[in-house]
């Protein structure tokens, strides 16, 4: 029924109206000042075209009606005119200087990162984002939703449509505050990824052994949702941006719970905890970070992805199951030692020892992924 | 032609097609299978070229519909996204230099000969080679398919680090870039000795078709970059395999380096699909139009203008690499300036329609479908020269659907509009005008239905080269979808008008198209032209 009303879309845009509200036609003004300048700039130069193109094909539909044999038109034998062939190349090369005068400004506003309150440093992985405040030591990871994570899986009959925000969503979102020059620096851990927020007018590359740079000033709080922009490998569609700009004084009070989290974090990591506690973590952990090549499942994908359920590594010695997970393997599994804590380590790997009818009876506790650093 | 390649001749039979003789014609092709391995005729070897280019067209198109369909709804329905990512690559890489790139060396190798009244193109044997390599080409590339870990899935720019992550397919790809490289350079050398050398008498540079000027530009062009490419790809395997670090950051190297070696390949790469186009539709416009060819002299210092501009934009490309603001600004201004003399182009065609007296053939239609859309993808590039919009537009489906376009209402209907043009006069037969009509206008309506809603996804937000899409841009890749379907499936009425025309059908005149031999020397020969032609050169007026 689904594919029915999409291919009716499709066919005509009569259904369009009712079919979804969401759909935009055209570039988003953003929510900052940099982001309206390039709005405004993108804006006069289609207009130009528009006009441009009236003439052209008006010349051209005009010509096309009176100049026909059919309406017994006999050709002219003019082949040259100098006059007008400086005329057109004149003109358009004034239209030009009209639009590079502007896109001038635009570009030395949008590469101006001096005068910022504060810096975050945004580094890529395949296939997530870490971020780290150069100001206060806060630093994690943000990766796709649990949600749209499952959704998403090859052949799942689940509805995107049900899914809040599908692919756009992630578990942590970068928080900065509202009416703050916030300069961003941009690197990354593997391959050339690309961070694109539409709302705040641009995107930057973060390329590995390269820090770039690049700023926005939100001016209203809000969720504001983006995507990684450069094909980055397999799962280069599903490391979604999100940004929470909140007032300054709720920032203020985000940045206190985070230094307490990180402190609680410390304490967490001498604790011992239970083979429930750490099956109850080790399955988000997993669905967080594991279940988009392994599934959620455990069954993995014939022939690219190996399974978890029975696998001769999280049967195997432990040692060797937690060098997989810590330092990764080959080309394709990355290495999770910097993105996730020695509690979540020590989780996921007790619930792919004891999930999936593996039943090894490890307990892995976060002192032992700690003692092995 | 070599003493050689005349002996070869003397043993074959008298002609093969219906025949049609004349006093030159008194050498004809081998029979069977092998004709077409040894042949040095540039007839045959351009019949190779094109039947090559059609094939690889329908491949290609075939990976672009598992993409749109795969495209068609939100969610992950058919295939992975590792898979997807393969099927974008040889998508891009098969179209490039599978389709367009020898279906106009095909044109070439058809038409230059009989354009400058050439009794065939000046090296042969090589000519020869240069076909025969492609199919060896194409063998290695489709072979990764096949391969653990799959075909290259980096995109056709073949960016690192990602590519490096590739398995066993690296090599294969990039020797088969390697050929391909080969290959193009042998078959720009033979055409740029060709026109220089082997021109009839009173054949002026000034007086040469513009078909064949802009191919002698292109020729250039390739010759200039095909090499930076193989080095760059070279590097690459070096890198992969050797343990170099030219672009590995950790070894001292630089990522981006490789970015700037391809798109001083990449950018004149896209002029070296679309000049030899523009020849096409300046070559079919005056002889519809039934008036010369307006501007012809700044026709040809527009496209030599256009190449000499590609070598120096490339890192337009390259906007959100992090440049300097200096070469932000530059690459700007430089990419700016190519609306000029491309302008020109466009007006000098709308000048040379005014005031003639105009016929609507197949071949007309997709010529005029061609300035209209190939304006739009202008327009659309001109937006994106603007460096700060292109902070926005760089890397979603607003650049998908420019360079869709321009390659696609832009180079391919320049094919088709040459293929309807001079399909009588290779095979004497005239193509079934109704059905060229039915695939003009199922083509023209399809390609818009399918690249035009792309963008709106760009500009709402879609990035390219995803597999699966927030619900918001459902609609319109249901649209897109759509019109890919349609507009693949268009296309085998296209191989069927040209298979029919092959098997018979009405008989050509000599001239074709009306009032065509004042357009070139092609329209003085018989349809079709005997196995060779000029073997006396023609008196230029």
């Amino acid at each position: 029924m689904k594919k029915l009303k999409l291919l009716i879309t499709g066919l005509g845009i009569a259904t369009f109206g009712e079919a979804s509200a969401d759909y935009a036609l055209n570039l988003s003004p953003g929510v900052t000042q940099l982001s309206r300048d390039i709005y405004d700039l993108h804006m006069y130069i289609l207009w130009i075209c528009v006009a441009i193109g009236v003439g052209v094909y008006g010349m051209m539909v005009y010509s096309i009606m009176h100049h026909r044999k059919s309406k017994g038109a006999v050709p002219a034998h003019f082949h040259e005119n100098t006059k007008l062939e400086v005329v057109w190349t004149i003109i358009p090369f004034i239209i030009l200087l009209a639009m590079a005068i502007p896109a001038t400004k635009v570009m030395i506003e949008a590469y101006d990162t001096s005068a910022s309150d504060m810096t975050v440093k945004v580094t890529g992985y395949q296939w997530k984002w870490r971020y780290t405040y150069l100001d206060n030591g806060i630093d994690f990871f943000s990766t796709l939703d649990a949600k749209s994570n499952e959704a998403r899986q090859l052949g799942v009959r689940s509805n995107p449509e049900a899914v809040p925000n599908y692919l756009l969503e992630v578990d942590k979102p970068l928080v900065i505050p509202a009416g703050k020059k916030v300069r961003f620096l941009f690197t990354a851990a593997d391959v050339i990824h690309s961070w694109w927020v539409p709302q705040f007018g641009w995107k930057k590359d973060a390329i590995p052994g390269y820090v770039t740079d690049a700023w926005t000033r939100v001016e209203q709080p809000g969720i504001y949702r983006g995507q990684c922009a450069e094909l980055c490998g397999r799962d280069h569609g599903f490391m979604p941006i999100v940004v929470d700009v909140k007032s300054e004084a709720d920032y203020n009070k985000w940045v206190e719970e985070q230094k307490a989290q990180a402190q609680k974090a410390v304490a967490d990591a001498a604790k011992t905890y239970s083979m429930a506690e750490l099956m109850a973590k080790g399955e988000e952990v997993y669905n967080a970070n594991c279940a988009g090549c392994h599934m959620t499942n455990g069954e993995g994908m014939q022939g690219m992805f190996p399974a978890i359920k029975g696998s001769p590594v999280a049967t195997g010695d432990l040692n060797t199951h937690l060098d997989v997970v810590v330092k990764g393997k080959g080309q394709m599994m990355p290495s999770f030692g910097d993105s996730l804590s020695p509690v979540e380590i020590a989780a996921v790997v007790t619930y792919q020892r004891n999930g999936f009818g593996n039943n090894m009876g490890d307990l892995v506790q976060p002192s032992d992924v700690s003692a092995r650093n | 032609m070599t003493e050689a390649t005349h002996e070869e001749y003397a043993i074959h039979d008298e002609h093969f097609a219906h025949g049609h003789h004349d006093e030159h014609d008194h050498h004809g092709p081998a029979k069977g299978f092998m004709r077409w391995v040894f042949t040095t005729n540039h007839k045959d070897i351009g019949t190779l070229y094109l039947v090559t280019a059609l094939i690889m067209f329908l491949v290609g198109g075939a990976m672009a519909l598992v993409i749109r369909a795969e495209l068609f709804e939100p969610g992950m329905q058919y295939v992975d996204p590792a898979f997807f990512n393969q099927m974008t690559t040889l998508h891009a890489l098969i179209m490039v230099f599978g389709a367009v790139m020898p279906a106009f060396v095909g044109f070439a190798n058809w038409m230059i000969p009989m354009m400058i009244g050439a009794p065939d193109m000046a090296l042969p044997r090589m000519n020869n080679w240069s076909f025969w390599i492609l199919p060896f080409a194409f063998t290695l590339l489709a072979s990764t398919l096949f391969m653990e870990g799959g075909a290259p899935a980096a995109g056709w720019t073949l960016y690192p680090p990602l590519v490096l992550q590739g398995g066993a397919h690296l090599p294969f790809a990039i020797f088969s870039v390697h050929l391909l490289g080969m290959s193009s350079i042998m078959g720009a050398i033979n055409i740029i000795v060709t026109v220089f050398n082997m021109r009839a008498p009173g054949m002026t540079l000034m007086k040469l078709p513009l078909f064949v000027w802009t191919w002698v530009i292109t020729a250039f062009l390739l010759i200039a970059v095909m090499p930076v490419f193989a080095g760059a790809v070279t590097m690459l395997l070096t890198d992969k395999f050797f343990g170099t670090s030219f672009f590995n950051a950790a070894g001292g190297g630089d990522p981006v380096l490789y970015q700037h070696l391809f798109w001083f390949f990449g950018h004149p790469e896209v002029y070296i699909m679309i000049l030899p186009s523009f020849g096409v539709i300046s070559t079919i416009i005056p002889t519809f139009a039934r008036k010369p060819l307006f501007g012809y002299s700044s026709m040809v210092y527009a496209t030599a203008s256009i190449g000499f501009l590609s070598f120096i934009v490339w890192a337009h490309h390259q906007y959100t690499v992090g440049m300097p603001l200096a070469g932000e600004l530059y690459f700007t201004y430089a990419t700016m300036l190519i609306a000029v003399p491309t302008g020109v182009k466009v007006f000098n065609w709308v000048a040379t329609m005014w005031k003639g007296a105009m016929t609507f053939e197949t071949p007309m239609l997709f010529a005029i479908a061609f300035v209209v859309l190939f304006t739009m993808g202008g327009f659309t590039g001109l937006m994106m020269s603007i460096s700060p919009a292109d902070l926005q537009y760089h890397d979603t489906y607003f650049i998908v659907a420019h360079f869709h376009y321009v390659l696609v209402p832009g180079a391919v209907f320049a094919l088709f509009a040459g293929t309807y043009y001079w399909l009588p006069k290779w095979t004497g037969h005239m193509y079934d005008e109704k059905l060229g009509k039915l695939h003009f206008w199922l083509s023209t309506v399809s390609v818009n239905v399918l690249f035009f809603p792309q963008h709106f996804l760009g500009l709402a937000g879609m990035p390219r080269r995803i597999p699966d899409y927030a619900v918001q841009f459902a609609e319109f890749n249901a649209m897109s979808s759509v019109g890919a379907f349609i507009f693949g499936f268009s296309q085998l009425i296209f191989v069927w008008v040209v298979i029919k025309a092959i098997r018979g059908g009405e008989k050509a005149t000599d001239e074709v198209w009306e009032g065509a031999s004042e357009h070139g020397l092609e329209w003085t020969l018989p349809s079709p032209p005997p196995y060779h032609t000029w073997t006396t050169a023609p008196d230029i007026k």
